[in-house]
């Protein structure tokens, strides 16, 4: 069969929005319908393959395979590892809870619709794709329809931020591609697809001098998606010219896409070059840390402060990605999952409040907690999972993390974990000015979340809550997928 | 015969439950709410008590310890396990009898209040994260359950959180705490990089770091210089936790919180969870004199620092509040005197007596809307049953024969008369000044005239409902009895050392507070108008007892460095520098370079974006100079 559960993924929500461009723009129930049911399609074969992922056998599952530029090595074929299991099915919940945010869009919905779907096939492309060609092709699918989707539907200085956003991600791509380009070439294979390519490297690590300056290139050229220091300012200014729903995704898994891409064909097919670079990424990363953490003290709009508080988190990322040692790979990856979750949730309830009260500003904001109970609970809730509560899938990644790093980077790691208490700071401020005190006037014509509406937070929080309490869920899946990575690491003596 | 490995579960996860389905359902049915999260909460008591009738009767069976896989996966394990042994039944027993009795109060004392539900599902948690603690058999878990509870004391101190100095209060203690779990984590860190050292897969569990650590020091495989560090550094979770100099800042706030929360997490249990600690991980320290040394120091100095604040306050739960701070001081001095056994006994007569003493505070601010001690009085009259009771908890408080308090501090006097002479004067002293000021406290609010300018609502003023007076009753037992139960017997298990007694230590002690009670007696017995006689003789020294030392003003000058000044110049660097001086002084520079970039530069962004690629292309250069 050439389309597999995988494909089916990939296609559910480009056949949804392919099928959005026949229905008119004056039925919004029809066209919420349909982009709503090919998220659930994908998010429901989602969870088949996280579920059904052999995590014993490991390797790629779940493969389908077309040939297509047989000569120059370009092959559609997709398929699942225990990483991209794990984050595949983080990427579907996400569209799932996006989507239904996404229907509170009132003007030119049609369209808004439709970019955001295929925003959703290039996040889930680049997870899928077996083949470097595809997985740059999807990335650049999910770069490109965010320049729409915030030039026209966001909001504030929104030109510019989509402008600066778009060109980082597009120049940051094309370093990258460089790196890419070197790739085939080196391995004197001709061919982009991946499997192949780690066979061969797992028998005979590439020239270490083509790793050398290879692999700066992916950590730098996919770091800017992850907002490696200092080309982070993209990053709290687009998603506050955002709609609720691109920001979700975007902070989501759009950031985790870069990791990925990190993980993949940087640590996993250039061990020696990630040794010798990663020490110097680790101190970034807690310059990440501590950096965007400081600053998002000093922010006054609500979604510059999640902005930046992403960037902050992205630096545990950066930290577990820089280790290379089992127990912080894993926890790395285990972060992306539970930080993908809850910054969508904290976009989506500050986006919540924002289409009430038309003001993001903190100072505007106060003592909106008896107003919406639920939104304010569950705000409460993010900011402790943001702080790293255990209870929360983030305390489980930053402990592995940290505790990974204990014996590589050591004095990063300790400093590191003075981001537990600025996160614990600026959070715990926002929730402060927001939800307690006594009722600004802004607040008083708030209303809670009822309905459906409650649907896509309360799915977000209790998964959340579920892997924090149980990460057995989630880390045989992802120690399945970082397996041979380590195994070609051990490999190289590192 | 219930299956004894069942009971922890049932102890652990009964209040959990309470509060999950709270949560879920319940939260608009007052009713409901209460009754689940009361009877969870005796339900978990009850099966504490029958673990300990059990142990009690087989206790050749100690220590028990089961562990069940939570995150494992090659290169780590952590597993989630009960480590019942008699440290964990002592305190399993205060938790959750002094708890009940709280829970019991609450339903009196929060009716009405329109986020009753929202009440009883944080305290069910809390008894959750408390318990867990209390339960945990290794240091990562217990270290879940250690933010557990600072979260519920967050949700709780802030509940009324539309008040804004409830919001605060709730922040600041949250964010004092993790200051001190910062230390805490990395000392827990390097304890596991301890574990492994002697070969073995490293571990976080209690029973194995405790033969190994002791071990490391003496197979000479690491220097005390590196124990040291990792004992303070756990130490530094204590500071926090305990409310010990200089973090105790955040309890006195705390006092925000309704009191039956205070009763339960700032005086009776969370705020002990410290002193727990130091005893659950007192292989860390043992060998260890500087470190217990020091540990003593800080001890006494909060002891009595914290006693000198209570002196000055006249809100009975701040007074209540920096004597628990105080005590807390006298635990943890004895902790670091040698022995945990002690620290943990006055823990347990603490324990009943303070949360006695909160709840009476309880009864009196339900009753008369104040907690201001001058605008009461005249209380054995009004509210015989919560002022007979308060009295009882302040005679143990202040260490008189036979009320429990005096067995548990005269054996810490004990100890240090035989450790340390300086700090056994200190304590002594602090034993006078707690005297003075309990004595100051209840002749001002219970037995002085009422001086409440407007009495007119004389009337209502009367007891307790039954529901709030039977807790106060079953606790002040305790508190006379506490010091006949043979609590230290029971804690060494009927070997080790001898239980210390002098009785010249005893004598002086009780003369020494014998003393405070009749200076208190003396100075206010007779003050008629609300003028504090004290604040006549000290001047200045008054006001900087006032101003709490003005360590809530440093500490706030520290975080708003950090947060207002460092923050704001972060980012004025990261909007000015990186985007704009970066950009465009790069693009002034190329712009001079060649007249065919202006092509492209029509506006900022594409500045921005040409400035990028040449930084680009600067790192890739840099890089081949770096790797060839």
């Amino acid at each position: 069969m050439p389309f597999g559960l995988t494909s089916w993924i990939l296609l559910t929500p480009a056949l949804g929005g392919c099928l959005l461009l026949f229905v008119p723009k004056n039925r919004p129930d029809t066209l919420k319908a349909i982009a709503v049911l090919s998220v659930t399609v994908s998010l429901f074969l989602a969870a088949l393959t996280f579920f059904n992922y052999d995590k014993v056998a490991g390797g790629y599952q779940f493969v389908d395979r077309v040939e297509w530029v047989k000569s120059l090595g370009i092959f559609y074929h997709v398929g699942l590892d225990g990483i991209s299991s794990v984050l595949v099915l983080m990427t579907a919940i996400l569209a799932f809870a996006g989507v239904m945010v996404s229907c509170s869009v009132t003007r030119d919905l049609k369209e808004y619709l439709i970019f955001y779907l295929f925003l959703i096939v290039g996040c889930f492309g680049v997870l899928v794709s077996l083949n470097i060609f595809f997985m740059y092709f999807f990335y650049e699918t999910a770069v490109v329809p965010v320049f729409p989707l915030i030039g026209v539907w966001g909001s504030g200085n929104k030109e510019y931020a989509t402008m600066k956003l778009t060109l980082y991600l597009t120049l940051g791509a094309l370093l990258a591609l460089i790196a890419l380009l070197g790739l085939y070439f080196v391995t004197g294979l001709q061919t982009f697809e991946l499997p192949l390519i780690e066979a061969a490297v797992t028998a005979q690590p590439l020239p270490i001098e083509f790793q050398m300056w290879a692999f700066p290139l992916i950590m730098v050229g996919f770091g800017v998606i992850l907002t490696l220091w200092p080309f982070h300012t993209w990053s709290p200014m687009g998603y506050a010219a955002a709609p609720t729903s691109v920001s979700m995704l975007h902070a989501g898994v759009l950031k985790k896409l870069g990791a990925f891409a990190i993980i993949k064909l940087g640590i996993g097919l250039m061990p020696q070059g990630a040794a010798y670079w990663m020490p110097y990424v680790a101190w970034i990363a807690v310059i990440n840390i501590v950096y965007c953490g400081l600053i998002a003290f000093s922010q006054k709009d609500l979604k510059f402060i999640l902005g930046y508080s992403s960037c902050s988190h992205m630096g545990f990322i950066l930290l577990g990605l820089a280790c290379l040692t089992p127990t912080a790979l894993n926890g790395a990856v285990f972060f992306m999952f539970s930080h993908g979750l809850m910054a969508a949730l904290g976009f989506a309830l500050v986006g919540f409040i924002y289409d009430q009260t038309h003001t993001r500003l903190l100072e505007d904001w106060g003592g909106f907690g008896k107003k919406v109970p639920l939104v304010g609970t569950l705000f409460v809730m993010t900011a402790l999972a943001s702080a790293g509560v255990p209870g929360f899938g983030n305390f489980i990644g930053e402990i592995m993390i940290l505790l990974g790093a204990w014996d590589r980077h050591r004095v990063p790691a300790i400093l590191a974990v003075t981001g537990l208490i600025i996160t614990a700071g600026y959070m715990l401020k926002t929730v402060r000015g927001a939800f307690q005190g006594p009722l600004k006037t802004k607040g008083n014509m708030l209303k809670d979340a009822t309905g459906a509406g409650r649907l896509p937070y309360l799915l977000l929080i209790a998964i959340l809550l579920l892997v924090g309490l149980l990460p057995s869920l989630l880390l045989p899946s992802i120690s399945a997928g970082t397996k041979p990575i380590l195994e070609r690491l051990a490999s190289s003596g590192i | 015969m219930v299956n004894i490995t069942l009971l922890p579960w049932v102890i652990l996860f009964s209040p959990l439950l309470a509060a999950f389905f709270i949560a879920l359902f319940f939260l608009r049915s007052p009713k409901i709410a209460g009754i689940l999260s009361t009877a969870s909460v005796l339900i978990s008591f009850a099966a504490s008590a029958a673990l300990f009738g059990f142990y009690l009767k087989n206790p050749s069976l100690l220590p028990v310890e089961t562990a069940y896989a939570w995150i494992s996966i090659p290169g780590l394990s952590i597993p989630f396990g009960f480590l019942i042994d008699r440290l964990s039944l002592l305190m399993l027993l205060i938790v959750t009898g002094v708890g009940s009795c709280i829970f019991l109060y609450s339903i009196g004392y929060m009716r009405g209040d329109q986020s009753f539900p929202r009440y009883f599902a944080s305290l069910s948690l809390f008894a959750f994260s408390m318990l867990g603690i209390v339960l945990a058999h290794n240091f990562l878990m217990l270290f879940v359950f250690w933010e557990l509870v600072a979260v519920s004391s967050y949700l709780l101190i802030g509940f009324w959180f539309e008040k804004p100095s409830a919001a605060d209060a709730g922040n600041k203690a949250f964010i004092i705490n993790r200051v001190g779990d910062f230390g805490f984590v990395i000392g827990i860190f390097m304890v596991w990089m301890l574990s492994g050292l002697g070969g073995a897969e490293r571990t976080f569990l209690f029973s194995e770091l405790a033969t190994r650590i002791p071990d490391l020091a003496h197979q000479n495989l690491v220097t005390p210089a590196i124990l040291t560090v990792a004992a303070f550094l756990v130490f530094c979770g204590v500071v926090g936790k305990s409310a010990q100099f200089p973090l105790y800042i955040w309890l006195p706030d705390a006092m925000e919180g309704p009191t039956p929360v205070s009763a339960l997490i700032h005086a009776a249990t969370m705020v002990a969870a410290g002193v727990y600690l130091l005893a659950r991980t007192f292989f860390l320290i043992h060998d260890l004199p500087n470190v217990l040394e020091t540990i003593a120091v800080i001890g006494v100095i909060t002891a009595g620092m914290a006693a000198l604040l209570a002196v000055v306050q006249n809100d009975i739960k701040k007074i209540l509040a920096y004597s628990t701070i105080s005590q807390l001081g006298y635990m943890v001095m004895a902790v670091g005197l040698g022995s945990s056994t002690i620290g943990m006994y006055h823990l347990t007569t603490h324990a009943f007596f303070k949360a006695l003493l909160f709840l009476g505070a309880g009864a009196m601010i339900h009753s008369l809307h104040t907690q201001n001690i001058w605008e009461m009085g005249s209380l054995l009259k009004r509210m015989p049953v919560t002022a007979a009771t308060f009295l009882i908890g302040t005679l143990a408080l202040c260490g008189i024969y036979p009320f429990s308090g005096f067995f548990s501090k005269d054996e810490i006097l004990a100890l240090a008369y035989e450790e340390n002479r300086v700090i056994y004067f200190a304590a002594l002293l602090t034993a006078g000044l707690t005297a003075f000021y309990m004595t100051r406290a209840v002749w001002i609010a219970i037995l002085g005239p009422d001086r409440k300018t407007h009495g007119h609502d004389h009337h209502a003023v009367h007891d307790a409902e039954p529901i709030m007076k039977w807790p106060l009753i079953v606790l002040a037992f305790f508190s006379v009895t506490a010091g006949f139960m043979g609590i230290p017997a029971f804690i060494m298990g009927g070997h080790g050392e001898h239980p210390h007694f002098n009785m010249a230590v005893a004598i002086t002690s009780t003369g020494v507070a014998l003393a405070g009670i009749a200076l208190g007696t003396l100075l206010y017995a007779r003050v008629k108008n609300r003028q504090d006689p004290l604040e006549r003789f000290f001047g200045k020294a008054y006001d900087v007892l006032v101003k709490k030392y003005y360590l809530d003003e440093a500490f706030l000058a520290l975080a708003n460095f950090f947060q207002k000044l460092i923050a704001q110049i972060l980012f004025i660097f990261d909007s000015k520098v990186i985007i704009d001086r970066g950009a465009n002084g790069a693009a002034q520079l190329t712009a001079g370079l060649g007249s065919f970039i202006r092509y492209a530069q029509t506006g900022k962004l594409q500045t921005t974006a040409l400035v990028f690629s040449f930084g680009l292309v600067a790192l890739v250069a840099f890089m081949f100079l770096r790797g060839f």
